[in-house]
């Protein structure tokens, strides 16, 4: 039996598990790519805006490390440091994703324990996975490429940037393949790929800051670098593109020979043992909790200082990066809610990051559902522990977990803002309280997905995320779109003060903490008197 | 206080689906009582009911003394639960996992626990994700045994376990007993109920069908008779209580050796057997065997779809309603 037989069926299979998740991760990628350059367009009609922006990036060493190099004036060479490493690692991402989940995954369920037994070849699953990366990934570059063609850029430049953002992909479809034979879980692969990825970025970023000096050897030396290395729109060096394929060939050829290589089930990556008996502390339902869901938790947090640290960095040089972008500008005044455009970004960022910090909270609170379908809460609730103190547990968890992803975001903020205005010791209580000044409002959203878990169980899950979505929706579009004020006051969001810069009235947190209040205690008391299960 | 399980009438419905229509079910302090019947049956929602996990919709549950719903989470200190699907936290080690739940119930013998884990060969230090169906199992149960307890609700606790360790399972319950723990096991499987259980109720969509003492249950079936006799019996057809007649009749054939005329097969409730063997003595028995029923049959009889011509009453329920 070849090592590939029945790949045809399973890529069949494959293709109709991701009819939906795929198309939508390649729709949101090229929208906000050929919106980007559409939008970079009537931003900057003129040359004399397009020299003065470019030369304002390229003065400083921190955006062209978020961005990337910058290789000239013209609307696609900042199309290109604008959202070329974003395309790019958001391609990586969508590849790490759909490879561990047609390989890694369907190992540690067991699903795959059932199709191998099949006349399936013992490659086939890793084959299916990279093969609907490729096609994700050439689909995603023919988009692009059309995409930014049709909004006006030239062809030439458009079909190497959507080929370098393909390109980028596959290169991380075959790091996740090798990833998934590393590690027996799927959580450890996708794990291992994306601080590949993350790491990747870091040295472009190195690369890029050094501006062309000794250090620029960086940008070849990690995969999003060549993305900018193709120069897309600036020279066009097709040639990187065929270094891309080739490290893409090497690193599957390095993942197929492990897969031939090991058991079904296990990985290279042994599972350490844990403790043979449970931590002191170990005896409640929130030790628990915590238990369960620190290492979540801290990568949450981690990720709010890095994004407070980044969105700290930009905010010094929001103002002349917008210098003669006048739309662009005042949509950041109207969502900020402030006359500096500064604070006004700030501001912004903030409910962005309350946002986060909501999605972060919603996601502890259904775990109790989770738990519940998974029936994973009934050996817990058979104890000692009623289901009031399994409820609050996990409440305290998320609410205190949203209030210190919050706290990350207004340290690294506060940091990185206050060490570029050389105004540490003023900017970061400043941030820090902008950014807790959301808290009131995630705990809003907090208690409608518990009130929602305790009194409808059933469709809590769907309409706990629907209640975020819509809040992000208002949030993010309401100010700009001009939305009816009316709609904009169902969201939390609309309450919260416009920090740092706005003014504060205690009236509306309280309103908001009342509110919150009364909706976590209808749903714990809905827990108390419905069946479990 | 005598009885740990009293629940009588319990109801529950999901939706339009009767889970349970009625159900009795009594469980004496310091047995090992058994939980039988049919998938969907209504065994794991009785259970549930009686954890509090589900509210019931009719009847009355009483457990240790207590309101199962309303005293949950004081009675959950005293009881222990295996439940028949065993998910676990993946990132916790079954280690881990023992000492939480045992800790969650009131305290643990660490004696015990070790012993039990060397027991069922366990290795404690492997993260729960990486456990078979039968090693997750193994982890309830250790952390059930080695929690002091009066109660023990166990809901199909060996199904996933080997052989080997299905009978370390039955000598831990059989020490239970001994100990004057109470044990209510839902099992399906028949020899393990038969070796441990000293009463069974068997219930059927929602309801019980039988309930008493294995003795009792016996009683309550058919037995099958095989018996040579010296003259042709007449109207044993017509004897209540009889099924499955067969009988052979060699008068035609020239006489026997040992005079014998005539050889009846049949089953026969175990209430009707002084009447036929009163008949079949009339007729002059050469030979004759009779086999108890075995739990199996007692169960293929209760299991089995009733066709609806058949009355669809439940047998004696009560126990020592025989005579």
């Amino acid at each position: 039996m070849s090592a590939l037989a029945g790949i045809r069926a399973l890529t069949r299979l494959g293709a109709r598990r991701d009819r939906i998740m795929l198309p939508a991760w390649i729709y949101v990628i090229a929208i906000v790519m050929i919106g980007t350059g559409d939008s970079f367009k009537g931003l900057y009609k003129t040359v004399a805006s397009r020299e003065s922006i470019a030369a304002d990036i390229g003065r400083s060493a921190s955006n062209l490390a978020l961005g990337g190099p910058l290789y000239g004036d013209s609307i696609g060479a900042l199309t290109v440091y604008k959202i070329g490493a974003g395309g790019a690692l958001s391609a990586a991402l969508m590849s790490i994703f759909i490879v561990i989940r047609h390989t890694r995954a369907d190992e540690e369920t067991g699903r795959l324990d059932l199709i191998g037994s099949t006349a399936v070849g013992r490659q086939a699953s890793l084959a299916v996975g990279v093969i609907l990366a490729a096609v994700a990934n050439c689909v995603l570059a023919l988009l692009i490429f059309a995409g930014l063609a049709a909004v006006g850029l030239p062809a030439g430049g458009s079909a190497a940037l959507g080929l370098a953002i393909g390109a980028s992909g596959l290169v991380f479809a075959a790091v996740a393949a090798a990833a998934a034979q590393l590690s027996a879980t799927a959580r450890g692969a996708r794990g291992i790929a994306i601080a590949l990825m993350v790491a990747a970025y870091l040295v472009m970023s190195g690369g890029a800051a050094a501006r062309g000096g000794g250090a620029s050897w960086l940008l070849w030396a990690s995969p999003v670098g060549w993305v900018t290395q193709v120069r897309a729109y600036t020279g066009d060096r097709w040639l990187v593109l065929l270094l891309m394929v080739a490290a893409t060939a090497v690193v599957l050829a390095v993942a197929a020979v492990l897969a031939a290589t090991r058991d079904l089930g296990a990985g290279l990556v042994p599972e350490r043992p844990g403790p043979p008996r449970a931590a002191r502390w170990l005896g409640s339902p929130l030790a628990l909790a915590w238990r369960v869901q620190r290492a979540g938790l801290v990568g949450w947090v981690v990720g709010g200082l890095f994004y407070g640290a980044v969105f700290g960095s930009i905010a010094s040089s929001i103002g002349s990066l917008l210098g003669s972008g006048t739309g662009l500008k005042n949509a950041i005044t109207r969502l900020g809610g402030q006359s500096s455009v500064t604070d006004a970004y700030l501001a912004a960022t903030m409910t962005i990051m309350g946002l986060v910090a909501a999605a972060y909270a919603v996601s502890a609170v259904l775990r109790l559902r989770s738990d519940e379908t998974a029936e994973r809460a009934e050996p817990l609730l058979a104890t000692g522990s009623g289901r009031l103190s399994w409820a609050a547990s996990q409440l305290i968890l998320a609410a205190g977990g949203a209030a210190l992803v919050l706290a990350a975001v207004g340290l690294g903020s506060g940091l990185s803002y206050g060490a570029r205005v050389h105004d540490v010791g003023g900017q970061l209580p400043r941030l820090l309280g902008a950014a807790l000044a959301q808290l009131p409002a995630v705990l809003v959203i907090t208690a409608i997905a518990v009130a929602l878990f305790g009194l409808l169980p059933r469709s809590c899950v769907a309409a706990g995320w629907t209640v975020l979505g819509l809040a992000a929706v208002i949030a993010l579009f309401g100010p700009t779109l001009q939305i009816a004020q009316a709609v904009q006051d169902i969201s939390p969001f609309t309450d919260s003060p416009k920090l740092p810069g706005g003014t504060v009235s205690a009236e509306p947190l309280v309103l908001l903490a009342v509110v919150a209040v009364a909706l976590a205690l209808a749903g714990l008391a809905g827990l108390r008197r419905r069946d479990i299960g | 206080m005598t009885e740990a399980i009293a629940v009588s009438g319990l109801r529950k419905n999901y939706g339009k689906t009767v889970a349970l229509d009625g159900l009795d079910l009594r469980v004496t302090q310091g047995e090992v009582h058994g939980f039988l019947g049919p998938n969907g049956a209504g065994k794991t929602t009785t259970i549930r009911i009686l954890l509090g996990l589900l509210r019931a919709d009719g009847g009355t549950a009483q457990l240790l003394g207590g309101d199962p719903w309303r005293d949950a989470t004081a009675l959950h200190r005293r009881l222990a639960y295996v439940p028949g699907d065993v998910t676990l936290w993946p990132t916790l080690t079954g280690g881990e996992i023992i000492d939480l739940l045992g800790r969650l119930r009131g305290g643990l013998n660490a004696e015990r626990r070790a012993s039990l884990i060397e027991r069922f060969d366990l290795d404690p230090t492997k993260k729960a994700r990486s456990y078979s169906k039968g090693n997750r199992q193994k982890v309830a149960v250790i952390s059930a045994l080695a929690s002091d307890v009066e109660l023990l609700l166990l809901d199909e606790p060996t199904s996933g376990l080997d052989p080997l360790m299905e009978a370390a399972f039955r000598t831990c319950i059989e020490e239970e007993r001994r100990g004057g723990r109470t044990v209510l096991l839902s099992s399906h499987i028949l020899s393990e109920v038969e070796a441990l259980c000293e009463r069974v109720t068997i219930i059927r969509a929602g309801r019980v069908v039988e309930s008493g003492s294995l003795a009792d249950l016996r009683h309550l079936t058919r037995t099958s008779i095989s018996a040579e006799l010296a003259t042709v019996p007449a109207g044993l057809a017509q004897l209540p209580g009889v099924y499955d007649l067969d009988v052979q009749d060699f008068t035609g054939n020239g006489r026997q050796s040992d005079g014998t005329r005539a050889r009846v097969r049949c089953q026969v409730d175990s209430d009707k057997l002084d009447d036929l063997l009163r008949m079949l003595v009339a007729a002059g028995v050469r030979s004759l065997e009779s086999q108890p029923p075995t739990l199996e049959e007692l169960f293929l009889q209760h299991y089995a779809p009733t066709p609806s011509t058949d009355t669809d009453q439940p047998r004696v329920p009560a126990a020592g309603s025989t005579a």
